[in-house]
């Protein structure tokens, strides 16, 4: 039987506000346990949440940038449970009524289709702390420092058919969220993190199958692995004559495999009620136009630009707007480089990436400058280096050697674009080969490479390539 | 000295005929020789009292005093205060010393009040007549028999006995009216949202409201100027101009128009208590007020959407309790399970438990739509009939609890009755509105209370109209005896 896999994801991601979303405590990652815990953190007896603003223009903001509805009143409601690290024994969160719904986020295919991806809701909630099993010999730590961060639970329609989709969408909404400054997308620390929904259905069925829920997926690379390895593992159950459970499961990285997490002991019924500590949340329509205003262009609104302003393929300019860094940096490429944006393009997306990856550095890490990568590039317009030179300037810039001038300069790199100088080489060429330019001469057209090659290795690369062409052409 | 009320000694600290420490002094003394009959202090703070005492003297001296500087009070042990104990009358936070001061202790600090102690209360405020108390019972300085009366019973009984001029209280669905009522003093539940509830231990949130109780309504006005006011804390506080609640304690009642709420007249009020507020009534005619019938067809609605809404709410509030950060821990738990089960139903008694697992029904799956919704909207008509009560009349009139205090043990075994106190009570606890209980006579040689109940933010009108009543009879000048 043919499977069509169905995948919905829920992203958390983690608001960039300063103070936690109902409390003055700081919000920063990374330090010691429970010092960044207040009152209403550790849900001491009488104290009160006090909504937090600036989250609340956080999720304004996404909802605009996905052009979703943004609720006139929203609810927070009180999702209740006993876990040590939810200090309250309920989560504030928004239940029957999200601040943000029916949003879109459009996606690249691989095959550079575009597909619509519906966004169901984003509500806004309080993260919980977290319970610490090493080191305590048995016992069980608790870290409340993290209770009460501001999440931004962002779930999508059960729109995505395939592992890869699914990081597509992923990737999409991560660039998304950097973009619009509410997320710092840092998966490591957890600031972006997913939990995927994941069924079968043999195709061209239009009802859903049972589908487990993946938790906690913090890395592109394990999101992928995670559902491909669950839609199988669903494919073989179902064509086995089994069926697949309804059960949260976890992705263990090591072994490449989902499994069931431990079972609680009974069914949660969260008895979700509205928050009585706090009212409704009502935005009136000054309050969103203001947050509009703030809105920066989006990725979809800068490709699209790119492509027009500097004459960019879909391709390009969608691979140099994944991030805002990259597409700033790109733009003061070729803001400096005082030539075609391609080439600005294709050192971006190529050495420069390439050196980037090597190294493991953000693109905001580069040692080389927006303005000095122009500036090289300036150098290859007007003929002082070749492209080939160039790449070997590059790499002494990125190890600190200095400028583009500085390094050809030192180097003496220089181009050779003297027509005499060059005709000289030529000539000793063909002295030295007779051979070759007698076979040549006689019809053999690919030894014209080998010529260019003789002349290019004697002037150690600095030789023109296009006059050398044009030189070669009359001599031989 | 402890004859006077909070006006008088307000008066007698401005003209020195007395120190603060002098009056915190005679307090503690009387606490100590008085108060082991009525068990109404968990806590006495004599240190921090005299301390704030000789403060207060000091700022007298200096010309910085306020209205109330060095007139000593209590707080209901529902209000946290740092580094003292707040227990919330329960086993659970017997170990449990604040690191803040709730709002209202914050203000009554500000306002010069050196505080004698941490007053006896129904565990987290659930009970009418303080027999929940992980401390034991309060006793009605009336009769040491009978209850005084709850939540706010300790509170309610060191007032009527002398033992406090004014003291605060809560009420969620009548706790400060009914103790009020049935220890003979004035107490007030404002509007909600007056008062802030930052650092007062929650019961159920919607409804929890802090308040004054004290002798008089002219005490009550002086010291609900302390208490009231915007705490950007508290989300639900309401950011309104400052008022003086004492304002219109001297305005005539002539034309008043004041309903009395059928459904209040009917079956279940003790005939002693019909007599004392029919005369109440004919006192208030003679000052020029007009009374007329008015209904509240939802009235009868409001006792089992309350047993709904305030049990729902406080499952959820005390879900905190889990003796994981503080509070009541078992003795070596198993595990995480055996840890939550053994320290709440340890640290719990059983009118707490019974409402968590009440609330926690009310809000589950399945359960939810059928009660905590309906529960909701019945809310919403009874405010319903108070808003349309409102067109026609100023204030409502009518008996704070159906009965006098009853006798201690007398409706222990049987939930609903001793829910039923609150009968005429907790109607205006699920509309918002402000409600005073002020006593008007005795019956069989027991306080009974009337209940005068106003427009959202009509404090100012109910105080004034008590006080009118006050300035012609005695009832509230009357002490129990031994504690005079």
């Amino acid at each position: 039987m043919q499977w069509e896999t169905v995948i919905g994801l829920e992203i958390h991601a983690q608001l960039a506000t300063r103070s936690k979303i109902f409390s003055g405590a700081s919000t920063a990652y990374g330090a010691a346990p429970n010092t960044q815990a207040c009152a209403v953190d550790l849900g001491l007896p009488g104290v009160l949440p006090v909504l937090n603003e600036g989250a609340v223009r956080m999720a304004v903001k996404l909802g605009l940038a996905i052009g979703a509805d943004i609720a006139p009143r929203s609810v927070f409601a009180r999702k209740n449970y006993f876990y040590p690290d939810l200090p309250k024994g309920y989560q504030i969160s928004q239940y029957e009524l999200p601040v943000v719904s029916h949003g879109r986020l459009e996606i690249e295919l691989e095959d550079g289709q575009g597909k619509t991806v519906g966004i169901t809701r984003a509500h806004l909630e309080e993260d919980a702390g977290k319970s610490l099993h090493e080191d305590f010999h048995g016992m069980t730590g608790i870290d409340l420092n993290r209770a009460g961060t501001p999440l931004l639970e962002i779930v999508s329609e059960p729109d995505l058919r395939s592992a890869r989709e699914a990081v597509a969408y992923m990737k999409k909404l991560h660039s998304l969220v950097r973009y619009l400054g509410i997320c710092d997308g840092n998966m490591q620390e957890g600031s972006f993190r997913c939990d995927a929904n994941v069924s079968v259905r043999p195709r061209g069925s239009d009802t859903f199958g049972t589908r487990t829920e993946i938790k906690n997926l913090n890395s592109f690379r394990f999101v992928e692995r995670a559902i491909d390895y669950e839609v199988e593992r669903q494919i073989d159950v179902l064509e086995g004559g089994g069926t697949v459970v309804q059960e949260t499961r976890l992705f263990d990285p090591d072994q490449g495999e989902t499994r069931p997490m431990r079972s609680k002991e009974e069914a949660n019924d969260y008895r979700y009620f509205p928050d009585p500590d706090l009212l409704p949340l009502d935005l009136d329509a000054a309050f969103i136009e203001k947050v509009r205003a703030t809105l920066p262009e989006l990725p979809d609104e800068k490709k699209q630009r790119f492509m027009e302003q500097y004459g960019l393929s879909a391709y390009d300019a969608g691979v140099l707007t994944a991030s805002r860094e990259m597409a700033d940096y790109f733009e003061a490429v070729a803001e400096a480089c005082q030539g075609p944006a391609k080439t600005a393009a294709n050192w971006v997306m190529g050495e420069l990436s390439a050196a980037l990856n090597k190294d493991g550095l953000d693109i905001g890490d580069s040692p080389v400058t927006a303005e000095a990568l122009g500036g090289l590039l300036r150098r290859i317009h007007d003929n002082t280096i070749s492209g080939k030179i160039a790449k070997d300037v590059f790499e002494a810039m990125w190890a600190g050697e200095g400028d583009a001038d500085t390094v050809i300069e030192a180097k003496g790199l220089k181009q050779i674009t003297d027509t005499g100088a060059i005709e000289q080489v030529i000539d000793e060429v063909m002295r030295d080969h007779p051979q070759q330019l007698e076979q040549y001469r006689s019809g053999k057209d690919k030894l014209f490479g080998f010529f260019v090659g003789q002349v290019m290795k004697r002037t150690g690369g600095k030789a023109n390539p296009a006059q050398v062409n044009e030189l070669l052409k009359g001599k031989l | 000295m402890h004859e006077k009320t909070i006006a008088e000694l307000a008066a007698a600290l401005q003209a020195r005929e007395v120190s603060s420490v002098e009056l915190t002094e005679h307090y503690l003394r009387r606490i100590e020789t008085l108060d082991d009959a009525l068990n109404g202090y968990i806590t006495v703070t004599a240190e921090q009292a005299l301390e704030a005492a000789r403060a207060a003297d000091e700022a007298r001296a200096q010309g910085r005093a306020g209205p109330l500087t060095g007139v000593p009070v209590a707080h209901k042990d529902i209000f946290c205060t740092e580094g003292v104990r707040t227990s919330c009358g329960s086993r659970m936070l017997d170990n449990f010393v604040a690191p803040y001061d709730a709002g209202v202790v914050e203000r009554f600090k500000a306002a010069g009040c050196p505080v004698l102690g941490k007053t006896n209360m129904d565990e987290f405020a659930m009970g009418s007549s303080n027999e929940t108390s992980y401390y034991g019972p309060v006793k009605n300085p009336w009769d040491t028999e009978r209850v005084p009366g709850g939540s706010s019973g300790g509170s309610a009984a060191v007032v009527a006995a002398r033992l406090a001029p004014g003291a605060t209280g809560t009420d969620t669905g009548g706790s400060i009216r009914q103790p009020a009522a049935l220890t003979g003093i004035t107490g007030l539940k404002p509007t909600y949202g007056r008062v802030s509830r930052w650092g007062m231990v929650a019961f159920a949130s919607s409804l929890d409201q802090g308040g004054p109780m004290a002798r008089t309504a002219e005490d009550c006005a002086l010291l609900l100027n302390v208490m009231a006011g915007f705490d950007r804390r508290d989300s639900t506080s309401l950011e309104r101009p400052g008022e003086d609640f004492t304002t219109a304690l001297d305005r005539p009642v002539k034309g008043l128009r004041v309903g009395l709420p059928k459904p209040f007249f009917g079956e279940g009020m003790a005939p002693a208590v019909a007599r004392v507020l029919e005369e109440a009534i004919d006192h208030y005619r003679g000052l020029g007020v007009e009374f007329r019938e008015v209904d509240l067809p939802n009235a009868g609605l409001a006792v089992p959407a309350y047993y709904v809404v305030a049990p729902a709410e406080c499952s959820s509030n005390l879900a905190r309790f889990d003796g994981v950060r503080y509070g009541y821990r078992c003795e070596d738990p198993r595990d995480l399970l055996d840890l939550y089960t053994r320290s709440r139903g340890e640290g719990f008694g059983a009118e707490v438990q019974r409402r968590i697992m009440v609330g926690t029904y009310a809000l589950s799956a399945g359960y939810f739509d059928a009660y905590y919704l309906k529960a909701q909207k019945i809310r919403r008509l009874i405010a319903d009939d108070f808003a349309r009560a409102f067109q026609e009349v100023d204030v409502l009139l009518g008996p704070t609890t159906p009965d006098t205090a009853f006798r201690l043990g007398e409706k222990t075994d049987d939930p609903v009755s001793m829910y039923l106190s609150d009968i005429y009570t907790i109607a205006v606890n699920l509309a918002g509105l402000p409600g005073m209980s002020l006593p008007a006579g005795l019956a069989d040689g027991l306080p009974v209370g009337m209940q005068l109940i106003g427009n959202y933010f009509d404090e100012a009108r109910l105080l004034g109209m008590a006080h009118q009543y006050q300035m012609g009879t005695e009832w509230h000048r009357m002490a129990p005896g031994g504690f005079n």
